[in-house]
């Protein structure tokens, strides 16, 4: 899907946990995400956690969005 | 002679553990035949039996990928083998790469003969296919017997050191190795053929299939992010309490959108996820783990991005075909475009 988003003509980051998967695929611009049941939040933090890492990975997506790439590239942020 | 010995890997779904609650599952290391392990054994017949089963559940080998892989080839080793098989794996994603994963491993850094399989699609298979023998299965465990078919033998040929014949003769994927060869027939004869039975509409197989490089070239960045519009999208099955559109757990047949103007947040009343490839435990206790409308509307509101688009795609990627995904997405893309999206961010599981 994200290939097809590019191939239409829009930027495109794929936040996923299995990045050699998103790799292999094809997708350009890549953000490692926290885990395959939750990408995006991890419910052994606190909410004020939780939302905090959400907000750094999200950060790092425009980041990546807003980044000129000519080949695949991961944006990685950081975690603990 | 004596029998070989083999070790089997598999997952905790086919060890009979558990599910997708069980996914996060440590590896752990068992005597004798596991699960599929039965039927490998009965094909093996004299020649090989499999003496240990290494389980590892998907989500814990894909999400500690070096420290799993270490756990488990330091596990295979430990009983010195002389084979080793791991799955089929089917068309389980995180299977097919933990199952490719250690296949490699296995050649690579043990030297002990190995195969997998899997389905064409499964994504280990395009990452594994040119490092080792992958047996080309059917979508799903109802083919595991054809799987053995094919596999048993096959791994008592690499086990021996046998000639492997070429991929359409045993059965494996292609690894992308030519080999030369005679035909039985001359060149101009074959090639007349191919056109007769084309022009009857008849079956025929080409000799030289196109590479298939499917890449796409990234778009330029977006200029401005503050004044941008960003559209959500995921493969992890986000979708209204109820799935009102009855989108599959797996295989999905088509895709959601969704009006979220004036959610600010996904909430365990309000949304869930139809995903049945992995524990849905935490999306539906806050979808934003998946699909982050949340923040989004943070951002939005502090003026970090222009804003968020009113609609967003969902579709379950468990087991969906490459085919059906590019057609939802290739169908959205371009209402997206029409509807003034800069920028999308695509989330998976």
């Amino acid at each position: 899907m994200v290939k097809e988003i590019e191939r239409a003509g829009i930027p495109v980051v794929h936040v996923c946990t299995v990045v050699p998967i998103s790799l292999t695929v094809g997708a350009n611009r890549i953000v490692p995400a926290v885990a395959i049941p939750h990408p995006l939040g991890n419910p052994a933090l606190s909410a004020e956690e939780e939302k905090d890492i959400r907000r750094k990975m999200l950060s790092k997506a425009l980041e990546a969005l807003s980044t000129e790439v000519t080949d695949q590239t991961v944006f990685d942020w950081v975690t603990v | 002679m004596s029998k070989l010995k083999v070790v089997h890997y598999i997952n905790q779904f086919f060890a009979n553990i558990g599910g997708e609650e069980k996914a996060d599952y440590q590896p752990e290391l068992r005597d004798g035949f596991v699960g599929p392990g039965m039927a490998f054994n009965t094909a093996f017949g004299e020649e090989a039996e499999i003496v240990a089963t290494v389980i590892c559940g998907d989500s814990y080998f894909n999400e500690n990928l070096d420290t799993a892989k270490k756990t488990v080839l330091d596990m295979i080793k430990s009983k010195s083998p002389d084979l080793v098989i791991c799955g089929p794996a089917f068309n389980a994603g995180r299977y097919g790469v933990a199952c490719g994963t250690v296949a490699a491993a296995v050649k690579e850094e043990l030297g002990v003969p190995v195969i997998t399989g899997m389905y064409k699609e499964n994504p280990g298979a395009d990452m594994f296919k040119a490092k080792v023998y992958i047996a080309s299965t059917k979508n799903s465990a109802a083919g595991m017997r054809d799987a053995v078919k094919i596999m048993a033998p096959l791994a008592l040929k690499v086990a021996k050191g046998e000639k492997i014949g070429a991929s359409a003769e045993e059965g494996y994927i292609p690894n992308g190795i030519r080999v030369n060869f005679f035909e039985k027939e001359r060149g101009s004869k074959r090639a007349v053929n191919m056109l007769l039975a084309k022009l009857a509409g008849k079956e025929y197989v080409t000799e030289f299939p196109m590479p298939d490089f499917d890449r796409v070239t990234p778009n330029p960045a977006v200029k401005d992010i503050s004044k941008a519009k960003i559209a959500l999208v995921t493969s992890g099955g986000i979708v209204p309490k109820g799935n009102p559109d009855h989108i599959e757990s797996s295989s999905a047949s088509h895709y959601g959108k969704y009006d979220i103007e004036g959610v600010t947040d996904l909430t365990a009343a309000t949304y869930e996820t139809a995903h049945g490839g992995y524990d849905p435990v935490y999306a539906n206790d806050d979808a934003d783990r998946v699909l982050p409308v949340d923040v989004m509307r943070e951002f939005e509101k502090e003026g970090r991005i222009g804003s968020l688009h009113r609609y967003f795609y969902t579709t379950t990627g468990n087991g969906t075909a490459v085919a059906s995904a590019k057609k939802f997405a290739a169908e959205y893309a371009q209402e997206l475009k029409n509807d003034g999206v800069d920028a999308v961010i695509l989330t998976s599981t």
